[in-house]
């Protein structure tokens, strides 16, 4: 079990260097074969593991490699933990990791920089792997370190484009101020318990003052609102939509931007005893859950539109985590990452077949000549709306269902309103994307092609557990496999039998996310005039979902003004003048004292033995005296 | 007042002379004179401890020979230094040699 454990992110990092270092000049356009077998190997082994963890909920594997850091107090291992959540996380990740390497065979065939690709996204599984098997918090900071890195270079893969590279930038500096969060909370952390291991530390829960968890708590989570892209911290999610689809689908959408809501389950023990933490992860999920679908409703670049969806759906796994719903929300993360990666290499195939628009106001009528983007991108749609039977019916259901037995019914009306727009949404893209007539030029439509099956199957692939992973993890609702399986990892939760209140909001909920199908049905089918008048007489609201709330903006003059005006003034002022004034200011000292003593220099050599004349005198007075 | 006090003070005068011409005057052969005197009058003293200090005789003599030497090559020098530097500027006049100023 170690080796197999320590194999699975050796493989990728292994393929990572050859790739690196190999891959310009002696593997050129088979670049992709180490990299594409790394992921695979890795997914069989993380499998395996997923099936041992299966078979036995209840074990637990915690291993340390080596010490890595060993100073006074502090002892930090590279160590793994194995539990039925970090195998659900393996799962993920392996899955979506791997097939995604297949898609990018077909998607990026002929850049320039395709090995480059391919070893950036075996760092990322490297980096990824790490973070889910991590058993101490300072490794699964060095892991999530890694996978921003990663982020960012694939996000700025295409560097020569200014967009690209200013959007990794962004992605990186955001994420950089969740991850001071996460370091304070390590800090408060360590100074509280005296350690950073999991074990130990949630061991020690008990032994915390209320308000030295809450800090803790909150920090922590600071770090997962940057990393899962959550208000305030979110602006970095849909800019990140400039790195290739393949990295939208894995990085962006499946597997990295949960690491925050991952980090937030795994620390279940600190949470669960410090309730203010768990209203403010609920209150914040809640609110990005509306706020991101209100976006993604006037949207108009396809992958745009995914992107707010995935931040809305992140809240929604917040909210879950933060009400109580811990199981749901897991299990929503697990479905949630086949669908989404498969809406985005969904979206990947569009833009492909358009010849790189990204514009769903170009685009339209393409169901017939893309039918199986067509179909699979239909199941991500309907399991992310969440109609019955698809995955994503199971686990929002499960969520909203909660709220409302819970008690929590603002979060339950608002849950239900995101559930809505969600519909709406999710079917204007797929309405203007598939249905009506091509509005792209004529040199683009004669383009449009379905993708090649190196593509097209990792498509159908994903579709599978996007249609099927619900109904698999999730009957009986509220009491279903998942629900079993993670009991060992969230101890508190006692899971409830399935009656009449809970089937009513099933299909109360089920109605919703219909209703909203209809309605953009509607307006984008029925009388496609609609949504521009509607534009027209609600100009503010419109745009201010155009134009994200002004969120951008409002960081621009909140923060960005000031810092720049700051550093102008330590430049103008503080440099030019106080340092650059201190430094001159003591040459011009020494050139007045100088000037001083000028005249004494007179070239006179008489003058100079005048001198000599006087100081010999001087120095025999001196003596006389001193001698007596 | 002692015979040898006598000797003193003369080359008292003496040194002083030849201070003063070293100091004030400007024509260079004039300061080399006077520094002449200067050297002379120690010789002098020199001389006069060698004759009135039993323990100093013969010692002083030899220390009068050595300046004598050293006076005759310096002068040799300095009149060579005051010719060479006159082709050049058309001057011995010490004032008009202050290139170095501050």
């Amino acid at each position: 079990m170690e080796l197999i454990v320590a194999l699975i992110p050796l493989l990728p990092f292994a393929g990572f260097v050859i790739t690196l270092l190999l891959g310009k000049w002696v593997l050129g356009k088979r670049a992709d074969v180490i990299p594409v077998l790394m992921a695979t190997a890795s997914w069989v082994l993380s499998m395996y593991v997923f099936v041992r963890v299966v078979a036995d909920p209840e074990y637990v594997f915690d291993w340390n490699a080596f010490t890595w850091i060993s100073s006074g107090a502090l002892e930090t291992t590279w160590g793994f933990y194995i539990d039925p959540l970090a195998a659900i996380m393996l799962l993920v990740v392996g899955t979506i990791g791997m097939v995604v390497h297949y898609y990018s065979i077909g998607y990026m065939k002929g850049d320039e920089g395709y090995y480059r690709f391919f070893a950036y996204l075996n760092l990322f599984m490297f980096a990824m792997f790490i973070l889910v098997m991590a058993n101490n918090y300072l490794l699964m900071f060095l892991a999530w370190e890694g996978v921003g890195l990663c982020s960012y270079l694939l996000i700025g893969f295409w560097f020569r484009k200014k967009s690209a590279s200013q959007a990794g930038k962004k992605a990186f500096l955001v994420n950089r101020v969740g991850d001071f969060g996460f370091m304070l909370g390590m800090l408060l952390m360590f100074l509280t318990f005296g350690s950073l291991q999991f074990t130990e530390v949630f061991a020690d829960v008990g032994a915390a003052g209320p308000a030295a968890l809450l800090g803790i708590c909150l920090l922590l989570f600071t770090g997962a609102v940057g990393k899962s892209a959550q208000f305030p911290l979110h602006v970095w999610l849909p800019d990140a939509m400039e790195g290739p689809t393949p990295v939208s689908a894995l990085i962006h959408a499946a597997t990295m931007v949960n690491a925050g809501v991952y980090m937030v389950a795994r620390s279940y023990p600190l949470y669960i005893d410090s309730h203010t933490a768990m209203y403010v992860v609920m209150g914040v999920g809640t609110f990005t859950a509306i706020y991101a679908a209100l976006i993604a409703l006037t949207q108009n670049d396809i992958k745009r539109v995914i992107a707010y969806s995935t931040v809305s759906s992140l809240g929604f796994m917040f909210m879950a985590l933060g009400s109580g719903a811990w199981v749901a929300g897991i299990f929503y993360l697990l479905t949630h990452g086949f669908f989404k990666g498969l809406l985005f290499l969904g979206s990947g195939a569009v833009i492909h077949a358009m010849s790189g628009q990204q514009d769903m106001r170009f685009m339209g009528g393409l169901r017939r000549k893309l039918p199986i983007t067509y179909w699979t991108m239909m199941v991500g749609a309907l399991a992310m709306v969440g109609i019955f039977p698809f995955a994503g019916f199971w686990a929002k259901d499960e969520i909203i269902g909660f709220e409302f037995t819970h008690h929590l019914y603002y979060i339950w009306v608002v849950g239900l309103i995101t559930a809505f727009i969600t519909g709406i949404y999710m079917f204007r893209l797929m309405f203007m994307t598939f249905h009506g007539q091509n509005r792209s030029s004529p040199g683009v439509q004669e383009h449009i092609h379905e993708s090649r099956p190196i593509m097209t199957v990792p498509l159908i692939i994903l579709a599978i557990p996007a249609a099927l992973a619900g109904v698999l993890a999730g009957w009986p609702p509220e009491s279903g496999w998942i629900h079993r399986f993670l009991h060992p990892v969230f101890f508190d939760i006692e899971s409830e039998p399935f009656g009449i209140v809970a089937f009513i909001l099933l299909l109360v909920s089920l109605v919703i996310g219909a209703a909203g199908i209809t309605v953009a049905w509607y307006l984008y089918l029925q009388r496609p005039e609609l949504p521009g008048r509607l534009a027209a007489r609600f100009p503010r609201a419109y745009g201010a979902s155009l134009n994200k709330f002004y969120m951008d903006e409002i960081y621009e003059a909140a923060v960005i003004r000031p810092v720049i005006g700051f550093a102008g003034w330590l430049w103008t002022f503080v440099d030019t003048r106080v340092i650059d004034g201190a430094v001159n200011g003591l040459a011009w000292l020494w050139g007045r004292f100088g000037r001083l003593l000028r005249p004494l220099q007179t070239g006179r050599a008489q003058s100079y033995a005048l001198g000599i004349l006087v100081g010999v005198v001087v120095l025999i007075v001196v003596f006389r005296i001193v001698e007596g | 007042m002692n015979a040898v006090e006598w000797y003193f003070v003369l080359a008292a005068l003496l040194f002083c002379i030849g201070a003063y011409g070293v100091l004030a005057r400007r024509n260079l052969i004039i300061v080399v004179m006077s520094l002449e005197l200067m050297l002379n009058a120690v010789n002098l003293a020199l001389v006069a401890v060698a004759n009135f200090v039993p323990a100093a005789a013969g010692r002083g003599t030899l220390f009068v020979l050595f300046v004598i030497t050293i006076a005759a090559a310096e002068v040799t020098v300095g009149l060579a230094i005051i010719i060479a530097n006159y082709r050049n500027r058309r001057t011995v006049q010490a004032d008009e040699y202050h290139d170095m100023k501050g």
